[in-house]
């Protein structure tokens, strides 16, 4: 059978074309419980979007929760092996969301690369993740980040955690004035904000920036791994932004933000998180990325100028055959079609048929 | 096309001025009707007036691409939006005040009055005082009078109202300014008038100096 893709709402469309992409490149499905044991949120709370968490006693006493992230869940049931772990999932999970301070149901896909990360793992990740985008829209931006080059330029600055944390967010937000009225030496950091264009001027601009520091090492594998994406045709699409930031308890290495024109805020977010995978007692090293499918809703215009293409209004007197097979046969024709004894004036339509004991009328 | 949203009121006409002498000018603007929004199609911005501390929302929500919202607003509402410039104009300070002969008493839970909950809340927590928030809409200066509250968070500009009904300052907060904010991914794909009215505006400031 045959289905039409404009049955689809824009998120399952989406979510089917992702599914797709990610089996295309090895990675397995992850199929989980829609509960969890809170304790395993309790624990890691600041790597949550946010905080609250929908609880729930289950009948053996225990604290349960509805998993208001993937993540966690796929990292907890994932051993130290050999080699690469690498799962896509595809699933709802239970948040607050925006600023309607409420919860909501959100459909979220992602995948996660588990294991031995190298350059290569990194690369097929952001390349997966610029894929995503292209598969949602033509118009999209991904913006990538490196927050062990942001960490070093700030440990050179030698300021206090309580500074350091106002720094990172002051960062995220584009603040220079505000990073100026935090710390007196800030100059590196303010143009390490501000360095945005095609990668390979700013890599260059980079270079300049980061002489003599320690950071020169990392901004060279990763003005490697930006090289490599751009030959496989994602140069324009690109973009270095320091602006990226991340919870450093939890990440580390290369972070990365998804936009698509039209929609108001970032519709991918992923990174490193080896340290999130430390905490956890894991060996493995660990990259990923979820795209927040709710998001999406707005983006297309949908055609819902007609309810049915065709209205097909009967008379008490029409045999039943006569009715069915009329329906049958614009049905046939590819229309859709409502039958109903009478209009009741709230649906939109392009044509109406009438059908009386006669034959049309 | 650039939707700013601009907020209604005085800073807000101080505001569209800056941006006018920036070159973003929308002579419509100035006429005296009742329409609320207004097109220059020629450099391409539109402008609209919301009430000031809806401002974030427009942007947040990408209604706007960009606006100027008081730091206060930003501190309150924490929306996830660039922070890209500081304006140097509508500057006050937020500040606990209260009556003059105010001595506070560790040992009790400080009743704070404000419309600025989650800024007094983070304040009073960095701090480590146990303090009890009531949320007003406006006339805070009338609660410490009886006895409502001990203290009030309020936004305090010359501080006169606080003087003539016997209320002082006592300790500031955080200073505040109107500041220029955009919607992050309308950033991404309207850089070039974004940097460009940011440009403009930095260079003006420094003229100034």
């Amino acid at each position: 059978m045959n289905i039409n893709e404009r049955v689809l709402k824009n998120d399952e469309r989406v979510a089917l074309r992702l599914r797709d992409l990610y089996r295309t490149y090895g990675y397995h499905q992850y199929k989980m419980s829609k509960f969890e044991e809170y304790d395993l949120y309790a624990r890691n709370k600041d790597f949550l979007v946010s905080d609250n968490v929908i609880t729930f006693t289950d009948t053996n006493g225990k604290l349960m929760a509805l998993k208001p992230d993937v993540t966690l869940s796929i990292v907890k049931n994932t051993k130290d092996e050999e080699g690469l772990h690498k799962v896509y999932y595809d699933e709802n999970v239970y948040r607050i969301s925006g600023s309607s301070r409420a919860y909501r149901e959100i459909m979220q896909t992602g995948l996660e690369c588990i294991g031995d990360i190298d350059d290569y793992a990194v690369t097929e990740v952001l390349m997966l993740a610029a894929e995503s985008l292209a598969r949602i829209s033509d118009d999209f931006v991904l913006d990538i980040s490196q927050l062990d080059v942001v960490s070093a330029v700030i440990d050179e600055m030698g300021v206090s955690e309580e500074t350091r944390a106002a720094l990172l967010q002051a960062v995220g937000e584009k603040n220079l004035h505000g990073i100026r009225a935090l710390c007196e030496n800030a100059e590196t950091l303010c143009r390490l904000v501000t360095l945005q264009g095609a990668p390979q001027r700013v890599i260059g601009e980079l270079r300049e920036l980061l002489v003599g520091s320690g950071a020169l090492a990392i901004v060279e594998r990763f003005a490697h791994i930006v090289e490599a994406l751009r030959v496989v045709g994602y140069g324009d699409k690109i973009r270095i932004d320091f602006s990226v930031i991340d919870d450093m308890n939890y990440y580390n290495g290369i972070v990365f933000k998804g936009f698509v024109n039209g929609v108001p805020a970032g519709v991918l977010s992923g990174g490193q998180y080896d340290k999130l995978m430390n905490k956890m007692g894991k060996r493995s090293g660990a990259i990923g990325f979820a795209v927040y499918l709710d998001l999406l809703e707005r983006l297309y215009e949908s055609d819902r100028t007609y309810d049915v293409d065709v209205l097909l209004l009967y008379e008490q007197s029409v045999a039943l055959e006569q009715l069915l097979a009329a329906a049958k046969s614009i049905e046939e024709g590819g229309e859709s079609v409502m039958v109903c004894k009478s209009d009741a004036g709230t649906l939109r339509y392009k044509r109406l048929v009438k059908l009386t004991a006669g034959g049309n009328a | 096309m650039l939707n700013v949203a601009l907020p209604k009121g005085r800073l807000g006409e101080k505001v569209y001025a800056m941006f006018e002498a920036a070159g973003f000018e929308c002579p419509s603007i100035k006429e005296q009707n009742r329409k609320l929004i207004f097109e220059n199609e020629e450099i391409g911005v539109r402008y609209f007036w919301v009430k000031p501390s809806d401002v974030a929302i427009y942007v947040e929500r990408g209604a706007a691409d960009i606006g100027v919202a008081g730091k206060d607003i930003l501190l309150e509402y924490e929306p996830d939006i660039y922070e890209l410039f500081d304006l140097d104009i509508g500057k006050c300070r937020m500040a606990v005040a209260a009556k003059n002969d105010f001595r506070d008493d560790p040992q009790k839970t400080l009743r704070v009055a404000t419309k600025f909950s989650n800024i007094a809340r983070n304040y009073y927590a960095s701090k480590g005082r146990d303090i009890d928030i009531i949320h007003l809409n406006g006339s805070i200066e009338i609660a410490p009078i009886l006895g409502l509250s001990d203290v009030i968070v309020d936004i305090v500009e010359t501080g006169t109202t606080l003087k003539e009904n016997n209320l002082s300052v006592f300790e500031t907060i955080v200073p505040i300014s109107a500041r220029l904010i955009a919607n992050k991914a309308s950033y991404k794909f309207k850089s070039e008038p974004i940097e460009a009215i940011l440009q403009s505006l930095a260079r003006m400031a420094k003229e100034q100096k």
